[in-house]
């Protein structure tokens, strides 16, 4: 589980994120929504320590406060943290095997025979069973995600932030990453956050959903009621597209 | 402002160069990295470094000789003179110049483009020491591999100045053996691997400073490149400067 209390970062004199508290629990896919510039991504980095927050709590596991905690300490808690970065973030001089069997070779005393098995075992869990020589300008861009997703979970991580997982994927692979994310996290029972601004992801995977406008938390929810209720300004993010906006129409009918 | 600026930056150089050299992960990890470094930034130099050693080694006989318009002083101390160029200043200087061009955009380029592509904050989320991980092996690799490339430099201009005098008729191969060895001080060599040492230790950590903080889109990453081969370059010289005021 974590848990963000009163988090505020500013950079300058902007203000990004104004004092946002929420509980992301275990096993759950929760989602961040919000339009661009909202603040989902810097909300993201503060929780990982990739940006350190101005005020506030990132709390890890009831009791570990990540902002508060020596750099020391944050290394052994990033090892139970898998991230799914927007553009992949794959290494580009490696194979895929290279790159997933990455974080076994700096943390695990592993065996080549056992960190392969291990690759290849998160291979086909993200179904790129076969593609172990491939480089990264081979792949496709789902493809490119999916990787991603192995690399994040090849040390069984306690943790899972996927930041905007479908950016610039075709509907149908967006489904198909959501729902590996999904089935992760049952599967392995594990704390996931998503950034997102995508609505097929938060009909279809989101347990909790936090919508951030403006760098303040705006509602929570989850998927079931994100469509029946809400503020002006939820109601105007999700209801954005003819699409939605149509069955909105029929659902008021 | 300006002051302000270069302390500023110079503060995150010297910061960076302590993250490297703290609580590096694991060294056999390292050890690989340094090794494919040094392959990429030692032998991938080695080609433009033969070019420019042959023809440099050529050009300085020729023009010496061509100023040489005395017949009282002995043809030998052309030989001296070349000699004593090469192993002083063009083998550690202006070859070090050279590979700042290609060395330096290289590394800068590569970090920018790690750090845009977000693949530099992958290894930070993975509790890696990114800086030991990807700024190390090059520092190390850039200050092992360029003595050894101004070596091969040195000794291939001094070699095809000696061919070039020889078929040009302007000294025999003894004159020019003779000049070389009648003025010759040990020291000179000990001061170009001083000297390129240096500037191999310059040429990789100024570019990796300029490429691991880059900022923006890849338009910054070419200003990157572009800047780091103008500042090494700079401070190459400002060291060329500093370092024969101190050991000549």
């Amino acid at each position: 589980m974590i848990e963000i209390k009163d988090l505020k970062k500013s950079f300058g004199e902007k203000e990004v994120l104004r004092g946002v508290s929420g509980v992301f629990e275990r096993g759950k896919t929760s989602l961040v929504i919000g339009s661009s510039g909202s603040g989902k991504t810097v909300l993201m980095k503060c929780m990982v320590g990739l940006i350190q927050p101005t005020e506030g709590h990132v709390i890890y596991n009831r009791n570990i406060d990540f902002v508060a905690i020596e750099e020391k300490e944050r290394k052994e808690i990033r090892k139970e943290i898998g991230m799914l970065f927007q553009g992949s973030a794959l290494f580009d001089s490696m194979t895929v095997e290279q790159n997933i069997m990455f974080p076994l070779n700096m943390f695990t005393n592993m065996t080549h025979k056992e960190k392969l098995t291990q690759v290849n075992s998160c291979l086909d869990r993200v179904n790129l069973k076969g593609s172990n020589k491939l480089v990264p300008s081979e792949l496709s861009g789902g493809m490119k995600k999916r990787v991603g997703i192995a690399r994040a979970i090849v040390l069984n991580p306690k943790y899972l932030f996927c930041d905007e997982p479908n950016s610039g994927l075709d509907p149908q692979t967006s489904i198909l990453i959501d729902e590996l994310i999904y089935e992760i996290t049952q599967e392995f029972n594990i704390t996931t956050i998503v950034n997102t601004h995508d609505m097929n992801s938060v009909i279809g995977v989101g347990d909790y959903i936090m919508f951030l406008h403006k760098g303040e938390k705006n509602w929570e929810g989850n998927r079931k009621n994100v469509l029946l209720e809400g503020s002006k300004e939820l109601n105007d993010f999700i209801f954005a597209s003819k699409f939605l906006q149509e069955i909105k129409t029929k659902m008021v009918i | 402002m300006i002051s302000y600026r270069f302390f500023s930056q110079f503060g995150q150089y010297l910061f960076l160069l302590k993250k490297c050299f703290v609580n590096p992960d694991k060294p056999s990890i390292y050890w690989r990295e340094v090794m494919r470094q040094m392959v990429e930034i030692g032998v991938g130099s080695l080609t433009i470094v033969v070019i420019f050693s042959v023809f440099l080694g050529a050009v300085l006989t020729v023009q010496t000789a061509y100023q040489f318009t005395t017949p009282l002083l002995s043809k030998s101390i052309i030989g001296s003179i070349v000699t004593n160029t090469s192993i002083i200043e063009m083998a550690p200087s202006v070859t070090c110049l050279i590979l700042a061009g290609k060395i330096g955009s290289s590394i800068a380029s590569e970090l920018g483009t790690m750090r845009i592509s977000e693949q530099i904050d992958a290894l930070e989320m993975m509790g890696v020491n990114s800086a030991a991980y990807l700024v190390l092996p090059k520092i190390l690799a850039g200050t092992i591999m360029v003595p050894l490339l101004a070596i091969v430099a040195g000794f291939l201009q001094i070699y095809m100045g000696m061919l070039v005098g020889k078929w040009s008729g302007v000294l025999t191969q003894e004159e020019f053996m003779q000049g070389s060895i009648q003025y010759f001080i040990p020291f000179t060599v000990t001061f170009g691997i001083i000297k390129a040492t240096t500037f191999g230790f310059i040429m990789s950590s100024v570019p990796a400073y300029l490429g691991y903080y880059t900022t923006g889109g890849s338009l910054e990453v070419g200003k990157s490149a572009t800047r780091a081969v103008a500042a090494s370059c700079i401070f190459i010289l400002i060291f060329d400067y500093i370092l024969a005021e101190i050991l000549i």
